[in-house]
């Protein structure tokens, strides 16, 4: 772990010393004593069946174990959470459905922190419960920035990615490299809307046009007469903000339609699962911003093959911000000598935080956004793709603070 | 007016794809009265073979022989071990059966290949366009609809033109006068669910090389193919064929002029036609 070993060392011994003040140097229960029900217990709430299964999903649960066993071994008997539980549960992408799990949670589950949940109207649920029950939500998965913005609270925080990143890496580097003139093809539901919106404001910041953007149904199957419309204005990129299986019908019908010939295609928001899942072959050329890479580096790698012993599969940058996530918590629980939510926060709020997932992280204490490097990449041809799972290749990496947007102003903490 | 046209021709493809994939629907319910909902599961089944068997090194132009084989074999199981129990009731019995059983083949796949798909590589020797002056569409889009088409043609010889045809149709729709003229109609049953759900498979090897390929890939698509064999007149095969490329076209235009529109369009125009011609287009009133 890159992570501020020094501070760390001294916050822990303040805290074990503190501790031991408190108690008049008691039991080996002291630093539990601190803790509500005598436990840390972390709520995985995600998509465990459904279409962002693979993204997330189940697997994000053998992340978080793996922050957990990180967490123990590097504090052994002085750990401060000495018992850290998971509960995981399905909220199926609706946000009824993760209101009412949000509330279990925190209620009845004992749970301290709630992590991951994809979807944006889901995600907006649980961190409306968070602020209600003063408990902490890590949102991972979702890509709105209302979560930063109209909907901001002291208790949630957003650490992976967001629809501004995305749009400004993939939008404003396209533009710049010569792609000015723009095509967007967008599902017809919030995700889509919220991702035009980002990568047209993009766009045009970089001088960019965007000639048309076209609605379609969600979900759809057959996007022939999109892409001849998308193509009748000759543009250079067509953007597309489908996800998942959308996505896969939209791009193996692009290339059918020889739409790859005549213009780039730009992917608002993609997984690298879901490059696995169409073939490389199919995606070659195509570029998207990606939140990290396992493949990145060393330290990447090495996660990376401790992830995949564990689940036989690569991950996908979701799996690694939820271990990120749960870790820097646990950390925070560390510091704070308690898992009272709002000296968690404090322990977080204006943090700067390196681990495997966050490369120059930077907890920003007006929002809760978590910045951090973020990447320009390119999906690789199949003759430059050495082993299974090697699809990306970074062409830039683009810095914590550009990657994200400013503050926003309709966030009231 | 080019772009009309170019919508057309889509229309026109999208169409034949989609008599297809009613065609097996439409075969199980003329033939046997059987309202088969887990179709959409059966066309998943058929491409997510085609995807298995593609890694295992097997070509698309031998899947679509071979995935069909399977497939009639899967039929085959389902009608002998489930479908057959329910025929003499109510067909809602059938229906919930089916649907039960598209629900667990759906799930099935999702644990053991994922939620996010299979890949699967263009058909060598399909790559590439067709133009037509001013006009293009890919080669795999013709491809599918010429196929499809002969497909429907001879399944329709099949069963109106040929002796076998005229027992299954003899058998199913008046099983005790033919029994009574020495038809063992019970031995038709079987062969005939299992050639319905062939052509599902059939179906589901066309779509690997342009949708993708899940386990919900025929969840909603079902939905569709319901809509074409209704507007075409339950259990008509002309009629899911005539159905199949007016579904394509409405929703082509759907998407050029009325994007957000354009799945509606299609269950606009199944309501009129039940509302005016409840049995269909082509559909006997009885079946109706």
């Amino acid at each position: 772990m890159r992570s501020n070993r020094p501070a760390v060392a001294v916050a822990v011994a303040l805290c074990g010393t503190l501790a031991l003040a408190a108690c008049g140097g008691g039991g080996p229960s002291t630093a539990a004593g601190k803790l509500s029900n005598d436990k840390v217990v972390l709520g995985l709430l995600n998509d465990q069946s459904g279409v962002y299964k693979d993204l997330s999903g189940p697997n994000s649960k053998v992340a978080i174990e793996m922050a957990i066993a990180d967490y123990k071994a590097k504090y052994g008997a002085k750990a401060v959470a000495k018992t850290i539980e998971i509960v995981t549960a399905d909220h199926q992408n609706k946000p009824d459905i993760a209101n009412t799990k949000a509330q279990e949670m925190y209620d009845r589950q004992n749970v301290d922190v709630i992590l991951d949940v994809p979807t944006s109207s889901a995600a907006l649920a649980v961190a409306t419960q968070a602020k209600a029950k003063k408990k902490l939500f890590i949102d991972i998965t979702a890509a709105t920035t209302a979560l930063t913005g109209k909907s901001c609270n002291k208790y949630t925080f957003h650490w992976a990615y967001d629809s501004y990143m995305l749009a400004h890496g993939t939008g404003a580097t396209v533009v710049n490299n010569g792609g000015k003139k723009w095509s967007i093809v967008y599902p017809d539901y919030a995700f889509g809307q919220d991702m035009t919106k980002a990568f047209t404001t993009a766009v045009k910041d970089a001088g960019g046009t965007v000639d048309q953007s076209i609605p379609t149904p969600f979900p759809n199957d057959n996007f022939a007469t999109f892409i001849t419309k998308a193509g009748s204005t000759n543009p250079q990129v067509i953007g597309i903000m489908a996800a998942g299986g959308d996505l896969i019908n939209f791009v193996k019908q692009f290339n059918q339609a020889g739409m790859r010939d005549k213009a780039t295609l730009a992917v608002g928001l993609m997984f690298i699962t879901d490059i696995h899942s169409l073939g490389v072959d199919q995606f070659a050329g195509t570029t998207f911003t990606d939140a990290w890479y396992w493949n990145l580096d060393a330290q990447n790698k090495a996660w990376a093959d401790r992830f995949k012993a564990k689940t036989n599969t690569r991950p996908s940058f979701a799996h690694a911000a939820n271990y990120s996530a749960a870790y820097q918590y646990l950390e925070a629980v560390q510091r704070a000598g308690t898992d009272s939510s709002d000296a968690v926060v404090k322990e977080l709020e204006g943090k700067k935080l390196n681990d495997v997932f966050l490369h120059n992280g930077l907890v920003r204490a007006a929002d809760h956004r978590v910045l951090h490097d973020a990447y320009l990449a390119q999906v690789k041809t199949q003759g430059e793709v050495k082993e299974d799972w090697d699809y990306e290749k970074i062409l830039t990496t683009i810095p914590a603070d550009k990657a994200f947007g400013p503050v926003s102003a309709a966030c009231k903490m | 007016m080019s772009a009309f046209v170019q919508y057309t021709l889509q229309g026109l493809a999208a169409g034949g794809f989609y008599a297809l994939a009613a065609l097996g629907l439409a075969v199980i319910f003329g033939v046997l009265g059987v309202v088969n909902f887990s179709h959409g599961a059966c066309y998943m089944l058929g491409a997510v073979a085609a995807a298995v068997l593609l890694d295992l090194g097997m070509h698309f132009w031998v899947a679509l022989a071979v995935v069909p084989i399977l497939l009639f074999g899967v039929g085959v199981l389902m009608e002998r071990l489930l479908v057959r129990w329910l025929l003499r009731l109510d067909p809602l019995y059938n229906f919930l059966l089916t649907f039960g059983l598209s629900l667990i083949l759906v799930d099935l796949v999702k644990r053991r290949y994922g939620v996010s798909g299979l890949p699967y590589e263009r058909p060598a020797g399909l790559e590439g366009q067709l133009h037509f002056g001013a006009l293009a569409l890919s080669t795999y889009q013709v491809f599918v609809c010429l196929f499809s088409f002969v497909i429907c043609a001879l399944v329709w010889l099949l069963l109106t033109k040929t002796r076998v045809g005229m027992i299954v149709r003899a058998s199913t729709e008046d099983a005790e006068r033919s029994r009574a003229l020495g038809i063992n109609v019970g031995r038709w049953v079987t062969p005939v669910f299992g050639f319905g759900i062939a052509l599902a498979g059939l179906a589901g090897v066309m779509a690997a090389p342009f949708r993708a390929i899940t386990a919900d890939m025929g969840s909603n698509f079902v939905i569709i193919l319901f809509a074409v064999v209704v507007i075409g007149g339950l259990g008509s095969i002309l009629g899911a064929v005539v159905a199949g490329f007016l579904v394509g076209l409405v929703e082509a235009y759907g998407q050029a002029y009325a994007p957000t529109f354009a799945q509606v369009a299609i269950f606009v125009l199944m309501a009129a036609v039940v509302l005016f011609r409840p049995a269909g287009l082509f559909g006997r009133e009885e079946t109706a």
